[in-house]
């Protein structure tokens, strides 16, 4: 019965075609972060054109920088650091999510009215401003700090989400069921409630997944991203910096933010088709 | 009512009180001696060095007991002084941020209201026609997917460079001094633009696809049915889905703030506009905490009351809050 299920899922998933759109981009760019790093034999910043900057070409796919540094090198490497940020960051943002989203929602009261308040201030707060604060005092940066620290900012509306959903499921006769059976709270929550949620938690997770990229791409491009690594926020952040807008060194500064746009856009518009999927209310047939 | 503000203005001043320990938290328990590093870094002569570690022990005020340090920040806090900058000395920040907020208003407030109205207004339009939905819902997703800075780029690229219609950096001609007159006016008027687009349309895709997707919710929920099933005119249901749509935009626009304000950041970067966010950026490039966290505390106050004027027209705009029912954004 289960098994059928899974497969009717599936079945849609892949009939739909917004999902498929979102999922062919998005393997794309995954396999270009595995195959890329195999395809140049530089480093991201190894100086390989002594002539500096120079449109693309044979040799250098996506031109020079003003240092003669291979773009497409950088770019491979940067999408990696991309993809980690929001892989991690939205993990994490969703991680803290649901154990705030669970336990305010089941447990309601006096609990819920505490978490509630810390979510709504976390919610207030401009969290780039608090990663901006921590980001300038710290010497060292590295990308898994760096989705740290987005993890830990970026949880509150998935707590919000979460709660509310929780809520509504929390009055079923089936949890009813369950909680005079005497079974434990914690076992109420991951054996009837998540379930219910398993959908809603994964469209959460990857519209996590596209917010993390996005304030990775910001904190990079004001200066406070990795210090030890490249990333497509930070080809952005030198090609603004060493003028390439001024000397039209277009091959710079188009590729990270079209990849960026493109995996970001991507994800949304997956999650979209997934909601279709899952809400069969929603599918158009 | 006064429920509703009481718990708003609850949860905004525990927002505050935390950011200001946090502004004032993070220099201190940061590993490593902020002063040693903030000297070590700048480019100063030997007796200069002596002064200003002696200033700066003195203005972290590092030899007196914690609490009582904490104590002396907001005490300085409510008398305005943010400290000194470090980059701009010997100008006291508040000053350095004064000069910056003017700039921002004016790029921030249009480019919110104008893109939620136009986002609102044709995301509406599009949940009731195919053809409007087909262009504005994939135009959205690329428009909210894209990361500010690069939409900026992209424009300054093309406009500024390529085209050369438009400024490339400044908020007015480097050639005049601010002034009033209608030449002057124009020139700010012309640097204004570029940032102003970029800011509206990256916000005009995110709203629209809210308000398509909550108009389309709206006109599925039972009350749309009856009255059709009443035979009430179709513009009559639009427009009570319209209004009921426009609550959790509202409550969006409130959440959204913080998003917009890094947005805004980083345009200014990209655009050389002298507000806040290309503030920031030179107070990173040159180590200066004490304008970064001036800024900090600036742009927390402005998302706070601009929170609360938010809080205000929603009361207005939902009738339930005024009954002391609790609406949605409580």
């Amino acid at each position: 019965m289960k098994k059928q299920k899974k497969h009717e899922i599936l079945y849609f998933a892949l009939r739909n075609n917004k999902v498929r759109f979102g999922f062919t981009i998005i393997l794309f760019f995954l396999l270009l972060t595995f195959v890329g790093p195999l395809l140049t034999h530089y480093a991201p910043y190894d100086y390989v054109n002594p002539k500096g900057a120079q449109p693309p070409s044979a040799k250098h796919w996506f031109g020079t920088t003003m240092f003669g540094q291979d773009v497409f090198t950088q770019f491979v490497h940067g999408l990696r650091a991309t993809f980690l940020v929001g892989a991690i960051g939205g993990a994490l943002g969703t991680f803290i999510g649901i154990v705030i989203g669970f336990t305010a929602g089941y447990r309601g009261g006096i609990i819920d009215e505490i978490l509630n308040m810390i979510t709504n201030i976390v919610l207030v707060i401009p969290t780039l401003a608090i990663l901006l604060i921590i980001a300038a005092y710290l010497t060292v940066r590295g990308i898994l700090v760096e989705s740290l620290f987005i993890g830990c900012t970026a949880w509150p509306w998935a707590a919000r989400a979460i709660r509310a959903q929780t809520f509504s499921l929390r009055a079923r006769d089936f949890v009813d069921l369950a909680r005079l059976s005497g079974m434990k709270d914690w076992r109420i929550i991951f054996s009837e409630i998540a379930p219910n949620m398993m959908s809603y938690l994964l469209l959460v997770f990857i519209l996590q997944f596209g917010g993390a990229i996005l304030i990775a791409a910001t904190l990079d491009f004001i200066g406070l991203g990795p210090t030890n690594a490249v990333s497509l926020g930070l080809m952005m952040n030198n090609a603004v910096l060493w003028g390439a807008l001024l000397l039209g060194v277009w091959w710079w500064f188009i590729p990270p933010g079209l990849a960026i746009t493109a995996i970001v856009g991507a994800l949304y518009v997956t999650n979209v088709g997934l909601d279709e999927v899952f809400n069969p209310k929603l599918r158009e047939m | 009512m006064s429920r509703y503000f009481g718990r708003k203005l609850l949860v905004y001043s525990l927002t505050f009180f935390l950011a200001v320990t946090i502004d004032w938290m993070i220099p201190r328990f940061m590993p490593g001696d902020p002063v040693q590093t903030m000297l070590s870094r700048g480019m100063l002569h030997a007796e200069g060095l002596e002064v200003m570690y002696g200033y700066y022990t003195k203005a972290f005020g590092l030899d007196v007991p914690v609490w009582k340090q904490y104590l002396n920040f907001w005490n300085a806090l409510f008398h305005g002084d943010f400290g000194t900058s470090v980059y701009l000395f010997p100008q006291p920040v508040i000053k350095v941020i004064m000069r910056a907020v003017p700039y921002d208003i004016l790029l921030l407030l249009p480019a919110i209201l104008l893109s939620w109205f136009a986002g609102n207004k044709f995301g509406a339009l599009a949940a009731r026609s195919r053809w409007l939905d087909n262009t504005v819902s994939p135009l959205g997703y690329i428009l909210t997917a894209t990361p500010y800075m690069w939409l900026g780029i992209l424009l300054s690229w093309v406009f500024a460079i390529v085209l050369d219609i438009f400024p490339i950096a400044g908020a007015y001609s480097f050639a005049m001094t601010p002034h009033l007159s209608w030449a002057f006016v124009g020139s700010v008027l012309k640097h204004w633009f570029l940032p102003f687009v970029s800011l509206f349309l990256v916000k005009f895709g995110g709203w629209a696809i809210g308000m398509r997707n909550m108009i389309i919710y709206e006109l599925e929920a039972d009350y749309s049915h009856y009255l059709e099933a009443l035979g009430a005119p179709r513009r009559l249901v639009r427009k009570y889905a319209f209004r009921n749509a426009i609550l959790p935009q509202i409550t969006g626009l409130s959440l959204d703030l913080g998003v917009i304000v890094a947005g805004a950041l980083v345009t200014e970067v990209v655009f050389s506009y002298p507000g806040i966010g290309y503030l920031i950026l030179q107070a990173i490039q040159n180590q200066d905490y004490f304008l970064i966290q001036g800024c900090f505390l600036f742009i927390i106050m402005g998302v706070l009351l601009a929170n609360f004027a938010i809080d205000i027209a929603y009361v207005i705009v939902d009738p339930r809050t005024r009954l002391g029912m609790v609406g949605e954004g409580a």
